[in-house]
Formats: C-alpha cells, structure tokens, sequence
C-alpha cells in the first residue's frame, strides 16, 4: 500500500462522481486482479501456516516443539477473527490522522460489490482478508522473541491487545490514509507495519519477559534445522504474494515487486553465508536460510519502488547488517532475542524501509498519468527524511505500546512459564503433548 | 557367568557384531549412548550462540557369556572394534548371577 494509490483511488473516485451519483458501486472489479489477489492471500496465509510455524520450532529445543507451532496456528485464528470483527476498520476503514473508525466492524457495508479505496479494482472483501493475512503473521511473529518460556494465554491475550493497540493505528497510518502516509512515507508492502513493528516488539517482550533459564550457559541448540529450512521455502515463496500482492493489481508492477524481492533473498542469503564463512570457517544451513529471511524483510517495503538491481544492493546490504545484528550486537547488548525477530525483522525492516527512500524509482510507481516516488538518487532526499520519521514513529509507538499491553498480559494471566515448567518443556507443561523420543 | 558390556563406535557395530557371531555368541542387546572419555567434544554455532557438545554418541552392546568364553568375546570385540584413534570406547567385564529364557524358564547356562 502507499500513497500513489490512495491520490490515484481519490482522483478515481472523482471521476466516477462525475460520470454517476454512487462511486464504490461502479468501480470495475478486474477478474485477473481479483484472480490473483486471492492467490497472493493464499500465499501470506501459507507463510504462517505451515511457514512460520515450521521455521520457528525448527530453531527451538525439541521439548517446546509443539508449543511453538501452537502458537502460529492459535494467532492464524485469534487475529484473524478480531481483524474481521474490528481490527479491520481501525486500519482501513475510515480518514483520522491516528486511526480508522467503526464504519467497517463486523464487515458492515462490505458486500458482494463494495471497493475498498484502496484497491479499486478487487472486492473490498479481498482486500481485508489480504491485509489480514499481514496481520496475522505480524502477530506470529512477534513470540519469535519469547520462544520456550512464554505462557500460552499470554500469546493468545497478547495478540489479541497488541492487534489494536499497536498493529491496526500503524497499518492505518502508513497504509490506511493516516498521517504517515500524508507525511509521502513509502512501504509497499510493510517494512514498517510488520517487519519493524514486529521486531521492537520482539525485542520489548525478551527484555520485559527475561531471557531463557540457563541462556549463555546451557546448550540450547535447535531441534532440527531441517524443519526451518522446510519453513523458509514457504516463506520465500510465499513472500512472492506478500510483496508481489502488495501491488493490489496483477499486472507489472507486482512483477517487479516479486523480482526485486526474490533478488534481495538470494543476495541477503549468500552475503550472510559468505561473511560466516569467513568469520566462522564454516558457511551454516542456518546462515543461508537466516540471510535470505533478512534479504526478504528488507526488500519488503522497497519492493514495489526499486529496479531489480537495487533489490539486489538491499539484500546484501540486509545480509550484513542482520548478521552483525544477530551476532555482534546481540552478545554485546545482552539480550535474549530468541529467534532473533528483532535481528532480522526488526532491523531488516528498518534498514529496508530507509533504503526504499534512497532507491525508490519513479518509473516502477509511476501509474497511468500519475509520477512514480523518486528516491534520494533520483535527486529527492526528502523521501528518506520521510522514510526515516515513518521508521522513528513505528518504533516509538510499538515500543510504548507493546510494553503496555505485556504489562496488562502479565497482570491478567502472567507472562511466563514458571522455572519447573520451563524446564520441562512447554509442549508437556502447556499442552500436555510432546514429539515422543 | 559374565556381563560383557562393550562402548564402541557406532560405525563399528556390524563389523562387532560379525566378529561376534564368528565365536559363537548368537545374542546381544544394543543402545545408542553418549559419553566420552579421553575423545574431546566439538562446537556448534547457531548464529551467535556457541555450544559446547562434550557428549559423543556410542554404541554400547551387552552380552551374556558364560565364562569360557568371556576371552574369546573379550577378544572377537576388540579387533573388530579398535580403529586405534582415540574414542574406540571400553570393555567392561561384570559377573553375572543368573540368567533366565523367557519363553522356556531355562536357566543359567542354558539361557545363554
């Protein structure tokens, strides 16, 4: 999402007023775009379910296996049910500076034939369930942070507060029409709203929640790698429909969406490995696969403003500073990040969304008879100014928010696991499962 | 009667077990274990974690022997086991008092 639609959705509206009394009624829904917006929705789902799930319990031990991937399926259901009841209206449904209004709850006014503003030529209806699945994963990814120790009713009361005090504002106010994007902020397809917003979060509930019982001492090796590389395919794939559906419309600017991206992964993967290589002595499955995560976040929200070759720069550029990030500055501040959302997520996404205001291109955003964004090299340094505050008011608002709603999880329910607990293992303590031997 | 109880490498353990079946022993019990001894562990990095792995996986076998035999088991395991690199594990030998067949009710020497 970004401003360019919503001037254009205006300009739309403005003659359709002209041409007949009701605008949403007669805007021409394209069966290619709304063939492919359903596909580009069944990919973001797939990213969490089974990609999230299966990339993140790969990185655990093998006694919270279950319990990781619980909370994948259990945000797949909590979040997307709130978005349908509400989230979605704060988000999307309404012209405040700082959030939505109550116009769309519980889908009231969308039918078989409403337009979202937002995306003209694909039912409304489609364009909520897309964007729910980028709240979905949002929400999934954010206990990456607190992995082998959170309480499951904490992950589920969590998601289900954070989902309005911190995800539908910031979805609203970079893509929903609020002040970010009034600001000429830029993030196709959320650098901000889920890769930054998830990775502060992150970071906020490993420092809130304290770090794993015998961190730094104990061996906490992964289960089984196997199954996070299994994770990373679905999600490098399936970020083919989060960036390339991010253009709302099947046609060429969702390819260039999808090449830049997939560039950024290969270049993010192999630039991770080869520093590993050389500070390690050994290039890791889990360096190839964390790379290209960090590639795929970076790219997220230049996609659909960058030429392929600069998707490419972005992802070398994500492959090192996520490395230096999960590695260096990670032991150096202290803090038990466990899956590292915040290392790659968090500051993939920062980075990324910063680099889109250096790149951004005109001639990939440019429309019928409307200008593309320029970038800091086409001669604009007012985009990355822009840029920089969207990054800026996203952390700021995540943090507070975050640290509040944990405050209020843990005097509701409690936040973690208690040490015997801990030490047993979620999958028996939580959900009296576990893999067998 | 003895308890041999054997630690050898994994990948040694057809090679035993051949060796075995050549002085007539037809019966053995097998796990995966881990341990060390003189044989140092090695590290594993997952992104900026470092752990320290000091338990390698062996195989331990155990077999009954009736005490005629207990130096040609003795033997058989460990020419078929040695690599002569350190961490070709240790053969202990334990008395044993008594031994019973499950299916027959057969004791001792006949359960062997």
């Amino acid at each position: 999402m970004n401003v360019r639609l919503t001037r254009a959705g205006l300009s739309a509206a403005a003659f359709f007023a002209l041409a007949a009394p009701a605008f949403a009624a007669d805007a021409p829904i394209s069966a290619a775009d709304t063939a492919f917006m359903i596909a580009a929705t069944a990919l973001v789902l797939l990213m969490t379910i089974p990609g999230l799930a299966l990339f993140y319990c790969g990185m655990v031990r093998r006694k919270n296996v279950l319990a990781t991937m619980a909370q994948s399926v259990a945000a797949t259901a909590v979040v997307s049910l709130l978005w349908f009841a509400l989230a979605y209206s704060l988000a999307f449904g309404g012209d405040g500076a700082l959030i939505g209004g109550f116009g769309r709850a519980l889908l009231a006014d969308v039918g078989v034939d409403t337009v979202s503003p937002f995306a003209q030529t694909i039912p409304e209806m489609l364009f909520a369930v897309y964007q729910m699945t980028f709240a979905v994963i949002t929400c999934a990814l954010v206990g990456g942070a607190v992995a082998d120790r959170l309480k499951f009713s904490a992950f589920l009361l969590f998601c289900a507060l954070w989902l309005f005090v911190v995800y539908a504002p910031i979805a609203h106010w970079v893509w929903g029409g609020g002040f970010l994007a009034r600001l000429g902020m830029i993030d196709f397809a959320g650098g901000t709203v889920v890769h930054v917003n998830a990775g502060v979060a992150g970071l906020v509930a490993a420092v809130v929640v304290g770090a794993r019982q015998g961190y730094g001492r104990e061996n906490l090796a992964p289960f089984d790698l196997a199954f996070a590389v299994i994770g990373v395919g679905l999600l490098w794939v399936g970020w083919f429909g989060f960036n390339g559906g991010s253009a709302l419309q099947a046609g060429s600017r969702a390819v260039f969406a999808v090449v830049a991206t997939h560039l950024s992964a290969c270049a993010g993967s192999l630039t991770w490995s080869a520093l590993e290589w050389a500070r390690r002595g050994k290039p890791s499955v889990l360096g190839l696969i964390s790379g290209a995560v960090a590639g795929l976040g970076a790219i997220t929200p230049a996609s659909g403003f960058v030429l392929p070759w600069q998707g490419f720069v972005i992802g070398v550029l994500a492959g090192g500073v996520c490395y230096w990030a999960c590695t260096t500055l990670k032991q150096r501040l202290g803090y038990d990040d466990t899956l590292d959302v915040f290392g790659v997520h968090g500051v993939g996404g920062a980075l990324g969304t910063l680099l889109a205001g250096v790149f951004a291109t005109a001639s990939v955003s440019a429309a019928a008879g409307q200008a593309g964004v320029s970038g800091l090299l086409e001669g604009r340094p007012s985009q990355l100014v822009a840029q920089a505050i969207g990054v800026a008011a996203t952390a700021v608002w995540c943090a507070v928010g975050t640290w509040a709603t944990l405050k209020i999880v843990d005097a509701v329910v409690g936040l973690r696991v208690n040490p015997d607990q801990e030490r047993e293992g979620l999958d028996l303590a939580l959900h009296g499962e576990s893999i067998g031997l | 009667m003895k308890l041999v109880i054997a630690i050898i490498k994994p990948f040694k353990l057809d090679d035993v077990r051949a060796a075995l079946e050549a002085v007539g022993v037809h019966g053995m019990t097998v796990a995966e274990v881990k341990g060390f001894g003189r044989q140092r562990g090695h590290t594993e990095i997952y992104r900026g974690a470092e752990y320290l792995v000091n338990f390698l996986p062996k195989t331990r076998i155990e077999i009954a022997v009736a005490d005629a035999r207990v130096e040609a088991v003795v033997e058989a395991i460990l020419s078929a086991a040695r690599t002569g690199a350190i961490g070709d594990g240790k053969i202990f030998v334990t008395p044993l008092e008594r031994a019973v067949r499950v299916r027959t009710g057969e004791t001792d020497d006949d359960a062997l």
